[in-house]
């Protein structure tokens, strides 16, 4: 039952004097602020804060919580984010004390569990992508490209060449050519052919000695694993150039294709997504790194290390890019990739990406029957499906199907991305997902594009607010609340 | 201007040129076509007067609640006049796309691009594959 006087802002339930907490006479003579600091370091006046008691906080927050859509709450189809099942078994073992509780400053040889389990990830992280060299430190997948792109500057930079090109194809995470421009590269859009693969006539005139690094998501993020993928390391290798793989859509192929072996000198993982991490307000995510041996020695600092038995953290490495986080990056999301890795185990990783991909498959051969799905029948996690033909016939857009999706208690696909595909619904089911599951998504899609186009441009109906105006929040954002 | 007298680059950019004394000036925008595709516009980038941009070239971005999509000049030249109005009137685009709406004035300098534009025809042609 909503309780729209809860999710009141703050500032709104205040009431003068109302406190939460009031504190025993203080035992010591008080004294004026202003006989202890300069005038100048004194406020006109104290801060407007909201004065609340106890259960309007809770009841604020508590009712705010149960107006978003969760994994722990819903279906969550987010294409391209793998919006899997955060094991609730990972939360109790990342909760241990003597991992949660732990201080980054404390002495090496009082943290050499937690030491010798980021080890461990380190370990299986490079066995996973066949690449042996690894950092755990960059707090995100684009923190991951990042770091990965300035080290090939580095690199480049050791061997006397200068590279200003990064080439990404159209299909790309934004990401991609903003973590070029931001590591120093110029960024080139390289075109997708019709099948949504990499089109080799267009990439081929754009590969010269200036390329440093081609970035390529595969499988993409239409879903189609590059075949021609060892045929493009090639081409960029003739020309001295590195690959980097972004590992966003790892959840298809772990224990099946590595990285490392169809061309890859570098990558990222999304712990948060391919290895069960809560995303978001579950807690932030980590974009760790694995490399070739010949970029190893540029990763940043520090890199756990094991010597006669035991754990340290190695910051004497001479030509590393230095370091981009702060102790021994997120080590909360990294635990529960460690809990999931060990949990599944090498058999059971490969069978998480096989029925990921068979879900994505079987709702694939329901969904294309109602929206069409363009590059072909058979996908890897996730497909991208075209609401242009519903939209030319009824007027009814990827936005107006995603909004009215909520009103059925589903999260909507990602909409209008990639943005090779008009009006595209990007839907990634994940392996958690039961077949009924499936079903009554698909069922609801049907349905959803049956209904009055006037009922879904309205859409959502059922939730606190309906469409947001994103013109004016884009354009006039309102940054900070005034009394009225 | 008339949308059925211009020419289009596949990337959506309409141009038109005149001619005067033998000198070629294009104006540069963007289709209606592509206006409805973005949605609802937030931003608009614009280039700085006196920049040159090569035919094909990007010249500046625009913003929608959608996406950032950058903007391609058809033809190279220098950028002789900027159509710093739209910024803060991007609704403009929605309405008058080929008058008021214009983006760029160049000086061109390389119109070698032109014979592979596309005429009204083969740009609507175009846009009924996409849409």
């Amino acid at each position: 039952m909503r309780n729209p006087r809860a999710t009141q802002l703050l500032f709104e339930l205040s009431k003068s004097g109302r406190r939460a907490s009031r504190l025993p006479a203080s035992d010591v003579p008080e004294r004026e602020v202003s006989t202890m600091l300069p005038a100048a370091a004194i406020a006109d006046e104290a801060p407007p804060l909201s004065e609340v008691a106890e259960p309007d906080v809770v009841r604020h927050f508590t009712n705010l919580s149960t107006l978003n859509m969760s994994v722990d709450t819903h279906f969550y189809p987010l294409g391209s984010c793998t919006m899997k099942h955060n094991p609730k078994r990972n939360e109790r073992l990342a909760g241990l004390p003597g991992i949660a509780h732990l201080h980054p400053y404390q002495p090496e040889e009082s943290v050499q569990g937690l030491l010798q389990l980021l080890y461990d990830l380190q370990e299986f992280l490079a066995e996973i992508s066949g690449l042996p060299a690894v950092s755990l430190q960059p707090a995100a997948g684009a923190h991951g490209e990042l770091t990965a792109l300035m080290m090939a500057a580095a690199y480049f930079n050791d061997l006397g060449e200068k590279r200003t090109k990064v080439l990404t194809p159209d299909s790309a995470h934004g990401t991609n050519p903003a973590s070029a421009r931001m590591a120093g590269f110029e960024a080139v859009t390289v075109k997708s052919n019709a099948e949504g693969l990499v089109d080799l006539d267009d990439l081929r005139p754009k590969l010269d000695d200036q390329v440093g690094v081609f970035m390529i998501t595969n499988p993409s993020t239409l879903g189609i694993f590059d075949d021609q993928v060892a045929e493009i390391a090639d081409l960029v290798r003739k020309q001295g150039g590195l690959i980097y793989l972004d590992g966003a859509n790892m959840n298809a192929i772990l224990g099946v294709a590595r990285p490392g072996d169809f061309g890859a000198d570098m990558m990222h993982f999304n712990p948060h997504k391919t290895f069960s991490g809560p995303h978001g307000g579950g807690g932030p995510g980590a974009g760790p790194i694995c490399v070739t041996e010949k970029l190893g020695g540029y990763l940043p600092v520090p890199v756990v290390a094991k010597r006669d038995g035991k754990y340290s953290l190695d910051c004497d490495r001479s030509k590393t890019i230095g370091r981009v986080r702060s102790f021994f990056g997120n080590v909360g999301v990294l635990v529960r990739a460690y809990c999931y890795i060990c949990t599944h185990g090498p058999d059971g990783l490969k069978r998480v990406s096989e029925n990921a991909v068979l879900n994505a498959n079987y709702l694939l051969s329901k969904v294309k029957h109602i929206l069409p799905v363009p590059h072909g029948d058979r996908c890897m996690h996730e497909f991208v499906a075209s609401a242009s033909d519903v939209k030319k016939v009824k007027g009814i857009s990827a936005m107006d199907i995603a909004k009215r999706l909520l009103d059925y208690g589903f999260h909507a696909p990602t909409v209008y991305f990639p943005l090779t595909v008009a009006e595209s619904m990007m839907v990634e089911p994940t392996e958690s997902e039961s077949k009924e599951m499936l079903d009554a998504f698909a069922e609801v899609l049907f349905r959803v594009t049956d209904e009055p186009a006037d009922l879904l441009h309205e859409a959502p109906h059922t939730t606190t607010i309906s469409r947001p105006d994103e013109v004016q929040a884009a354009r006039r954002p309102v940054m900070k609340w005034t009394p009225a | 201007m008339n949308p059925e007298e211009l020419l289009y680059a596949e990337t959506h950019e309409w141009v038109h040129i005149t001619e005067e004394g033998g000198a070629k000036t294009a104006t540069v925008g963007i289709s209606a076509f592509a206006v409805e595709q973005l949605t609802d516009l937030v931003y608009m980038e614009l280039p700085e007067v006196g920049k040159q941009v090569a035919a094909g070239g990007e010249f500046g971005e625009v913003e929608s609640v959608k996406a950032v999509s950058p903007l391609y000049s058809p033809v190279g030249g220098e950028i002789i006049a900027v159509n710093s109005d739209l910024a803060d009137k991007l609704e403009t685009l929605g309405e008058d796309p080929y008058e008021v709406g214009w983006i760029i004035k160049l000086r061109v300098t390389d119109d070698s691009s032109l014979a592979k534009l596309l005429d009204h025809p083969a740009y609507q042609k175009q846009c009924a594959e996409e849409g």
